[in-house]
């Protein structure tokens, strides 16, 4: 393959790519060259224009000016209609399907041969059967997308985008919601395809995925390229460091401790709970937090983790179970209210700082009161001057830039709010805290600096319980590991006992067994 | 992903609403000329209907207060997450209770007594009004726009009942109950400027108006000073983000929907109390609509509702100036305005500001 590909004219070349939105300086002067029949990793922190990038060669954006040759040819694309003329497939983070029809019928959406569906749909069938056969994609054509576990939706997605003619393919963190297992799956098909001459565009910020599928590496920083590599040229930590712009360590130190844990803090037996369609979606979980340990609960997304923690924080009253917290005791008929969780020192970080942990039209003062508002009206009138005061401290003490407590919350980037709602809710020293998917959407930088304040508060007698679907994170943090699968608790770990592997084949769903 | 357009805050809160105002004065004025008027002598006289003389100004004044009565009450709502469309039933029931309270004791209390217990009923009649919506909403699930809609409808239909069957003046061909003793007469402007002294035109303009001014200040205190305007607007904006911070939304919505009628239903002492003297059928005459209209103009915000109620009481005032002046010009031209104001001004408030950024841009590139 190299070497038929080498004489070839590139499957993209971008050129001087400029693109601003107001202030924003999204791709100043990029310069993409993607060879064909390769995997092209595109690499970047949040914000850093590798999606601006994308979407304009998939047609959602228009440059500002630069120049598009696609296999050699100029192009002008003015639409996601022209990309898929050209051969631009696209696989969004987020599957654009319809959950309602069938997988074939989900193909055909927008693609149909003719008006006449029946027809339409055998002939579509026979296409996709060949297909399916020569790719290796295998989908269930007559379940409802809605059935289909999201391994095979993901499927689903590159068959469609593949049915339409790609022959580039554009997959946008396409492994953020797949089990280890599924990821290998995936990384097994991808291969295949680019035997068969697909070009692949991976955009992903997992580096670990960028060395072990890629061919090539285009890193981005603050709009711009900043490194253009042969894989075999680069490695992981060079990767970061081009990513980030200074050295970073992310994961375990080498020869971390082992912490042993203290006092029991939080004691939860039996949690159930039941959601509006009476599906059971915890299902006896029962789970102890020590002081001075980091617990960590990983599983794929939507195994019941969110919920747990609704639960433990008081969002959430369980259909049974208790809770013992310090010296209180709660049943699932007296549960307790996020008030009294805070009261009792029990902090909680939660998984969407937008739709929960902040207030997105709020000033930043007002958000970094928010579940404290007591404390800050005593007699019923908000202390805006202390409230400014302590929100200042927070930005100063975690590095929340810019350092406006005027600023409107929604106005700061992703790891910026996280560092200003893990300020509010760390600061006061609880007992207990909790945490739903620490560094979510937050970019490398921040992430070291988030993780480092977990262990602080561990090191200094706190438990920490860290829910994240990212096993990295879970490997790099925990003292011990919950593996969640379907709403139970499919396995524990001691830290030095776990492996991906291990923890992978607990995460689907495969008993304690797994372990050995 | 693109960005919002980013305009200085001088900008976003005075320029804009300028600009859209003066947008649907011009438009109305093609339409004038179209109809056969001439657009600056309109102008003219709807501006000096409205503030030209001393008349005309309270005229304003006393349409204003009853704007700012339901537009601060629709506001109050809508930072809770609530869409109030029953100002209109709610101010109904606060003149009922107004009327209820003077028929029962102004023969025998006394007026320092009196108003006050009738601003107090005003406010609770209207405040019970809402309260029904907001607890279907809040534990039953029902939402809020619809049932205070109907709520609208029975408001009307009981107050009609009431005066027809009930209230009604013996002897008295209308629905009309008999005139209250003067003790629940809130004092006219006029009166009070004479206890003083000063020499004032007789309007309806009643002290109602700084009944309406305090209203502003407490709503703007309520909202944006206190903890239970905190956790309003928190509930408003997200409510899970309200529950994760230990709120509990299901009363805080009761109590915005509270003080939004409670807002609403003194709209019926600026009227019953202020003007009429007795209870009549249709002395809401749609303020209550209006008032959403006004509280969308002026942002949601106390000083921005007094703003956009001015300019309503204005058009109000102006638009019968100048149907009397002018042979020929209908009342319905100037509700064309309000429509056109309303337009400009309220849901197309945002289109014009991609337009003024790039001017302020440019302006701004211009000058270095």
């Amino acid at each position: 393959m190299p070497a038929a590909a080498a004489a070839a004219a590139p499957a993209v070349a971008m050129r001087h790519i400029e693109k601003r939105f107001g202030a924003v300086h999204a791709n100043r002067d990029v310069h993409l060259t993607v060879m064909p029949g390769t995997v092209h990793g595109i690499v970047g922190e949040n914000g850093a224009g590798k999606s601006t990038l994308m979407s304009i060669l998939y047609g959602f954006y228009q440059a500002d000016s630069g120049e598009i040759a696609i296999e050699g040819r100029p192009a002008k694309i003015p639409g996601s209609r022209e990309a898929i003329a050209l051969g631009i497939g696209m696989v969004h983070q987020h599957f654009m399907l319809v959950d309602t029809l069938s997988a074939l019928d989900n193909v055909m959406l927008g693609a149909e041969p003719g008006w006449r569906l029946l027809r339409a749909r055998a002939e579509v069938r026979a296409k996709l059967d060949v297909l399916m056969h020569d790719t290796g994609l295998v989908v269930e054509l007559d379940a409802l997308v809605a059935d289909l576990p999201v391994g095979e939706r993901q499927r689903l997605e590159i068959l469609k985008a593949l049915y339409r003619g790609a022959r580039i393919l554009i997959l946008d963190e396409p492994t953020a919601v797949l089990t280890p297992q599924e990821t290998d799956a995936l990384f097994v098909t991808l291969r295949g395809l680019r035997a068969r001459g697909t070009t692949i565009l991976l955009i992903t910020h997992k580096l670990k995925e960028i060395m072990a599928l890629c061919d090539a590496v285009t890193v981005m920083r603050q709009g711009a390229v900043v490194l253009d590599s042969a894989i075999a040229d680069t490695s992981i930590d060079g990767l970061a460091e081009a990513m980030v712009g200074r050295r970073v360590q992310l994961g375990r130190e080498a020869g971390a401790v082992v912490h042993t844990a203290g006092p029991l803090l939080l004691s939860a037996r039996g949690l159930q709970w039941r959601d509006a369609l009476g599906v059971l979606r915890l299902d006896g979980i029962s789970l102890d937090l020590r002081a001075g340990e980091i617990v960590g609960i990983a599983g794929v997304s939507g195994n019941g983790q969110s919920e747990l923690l609704d639960v433990l924080s008081g969002m959430l009253a369980p259909a049974a179970g208790t809770l013992v917290l310090g010296d209180k005791t709660f049943t699932h008929g007296r549960w307790l209210d996020t008030a009294t969780a805070r009261e009792l020192g029990l902090a909680h970080v939660p998984e969407d700082r937008h739709k929960r942990g902040l207030v997105l039209p709020f000033a930043a003062w007002e958000s970094a009161a928010l579940g404290y508002q007591r404390r800050y009206s005593p007699r019923g009138w908000m202390q805006q001057r202390s409230m400014r005061d302590d929100c200042a401290q927070m930005m100063e003490r975690y590095d929340v830039r810019p350092r406006n407590p005027a600023l409107r919350s929604s106005k700061f980037s992703g790891g910026n709010q996280q560092k200003l709602v893990l300020a509010r809710e760390a600061l006061p020293a609880p007992k207990v805290l909790l945490v739903g998917q620490p560094t979510r959407g937050v970019d490398i930088g921040a992430i070291e600096f988030i993780h480092g304040r977990l262990r602080a508060m561990r090191d200094a007698g706190g438990a920490v319980l860290v829910v994240s679907s990212e096993l990295d994170e879970i490997l790099a943090l925990s003292d011990r590991v919950i593996v969640m699968n379907a709403g139970r608790i499919s396995g524990e770990l001691p830290i030095d006992a776990c492996s991906e592997n291990a923890l992978g084949c607990l995460m689907g769903g495969a008993e304690v067994a797994a372990a050995a | 992903m693109s960005q919002p357009i980013e305009l200085p805050r001088w900008i976003d809160v005075a320029v804009l609403p300028a600009f859209n105002l003066a947008l649907a004065l011009l438009v109305a004025g093609v339409v004038v000329t179209f109809v056969g008027f001439n657009p600056a002598q309109v102008m003219t006289l709807l501006v000096k209907g409205a503030f030209g003389s001393a008349t005309g100004l309270s005229y304003t004044a006393y349409y204003a207060t009853t704007f700012v009565f339901t537009g601060l009450a629709v506001a109050v709502a809508f930072h809770g997450g609530l869409f109030n469309i029953g100002a209109e039933g709610q101010a109904m029931m606060g003149g009922l209770g107004a009327g209820l309270a003077a028929l029962a004791w102004s023969a025998a209390l006394p007026a320092w007594l009196m108003l006050p217990l009738m601003v107090l009923a005003a406010a609770l009649f209207g405040m019970a009004w809402a309260a029904v919506p907001a607890a279907l909403q809040a534990y039953r699930g029902s939402h809020v726009v619809i049932t205070t809609i109907m709520f609208n409808f029975i408001a009307s239909a009981l107050l009609g009942y009431l005066l027809v069957n009930t209230l009604k003046e013996p002897g008295n061909m209308t629905p009309e109950s008999r005139a209250f003793a003067a003790s629940a007469h809130l004092p006219g402007v006029h009166e009070a400027l004479g206890w003083l002294g000063i020499e004032w035109p007789k309007t309806p303009l009643n002290l109602s108006v700084l009944l309406a001014i305090a209203a502003a200040v407490l709503v703007y205190l309520g909202l944006w000073k206190s903890q239970a305007g905190y956790a309003v607007r928190a509930v408003g904006f997200a409510p899970e983000a309200a529950l994760y911070a230990g709120m509990r939304p299901k009363r805080l919505v009761m109590m915005a929907m509270a003080a939004s009628g409670a807002l609403a239903g003194l709209v019926g002492i600026n009227e019953i109390a202020g003007v009429h003297g007795r209870l009549l059928p249709d002395f809401v005459a749609g303020a209550g609509f209006a008032g959403i209209a006004v509280s969308l103009i002026g942002r949601n915000h106390p000083v921005g509702i007094v703003l956009a109620a001015i300019l309503f009481g204005a058009l109000y005032q102006g638009g019968a100036e100048l149907a009397f002046e002018i042979n020929g010009f209908s009342r319905d031209m100037v509700f064309m305005l309000q429509g056109l104001i309303v337009l400009f001004a309220g849901a197309m408030a945002q289109v014009a500001a991609p337009m003024l950024a790039r001017a302020w841009k440019a302006i701004g590139a211009r000058r270095g």
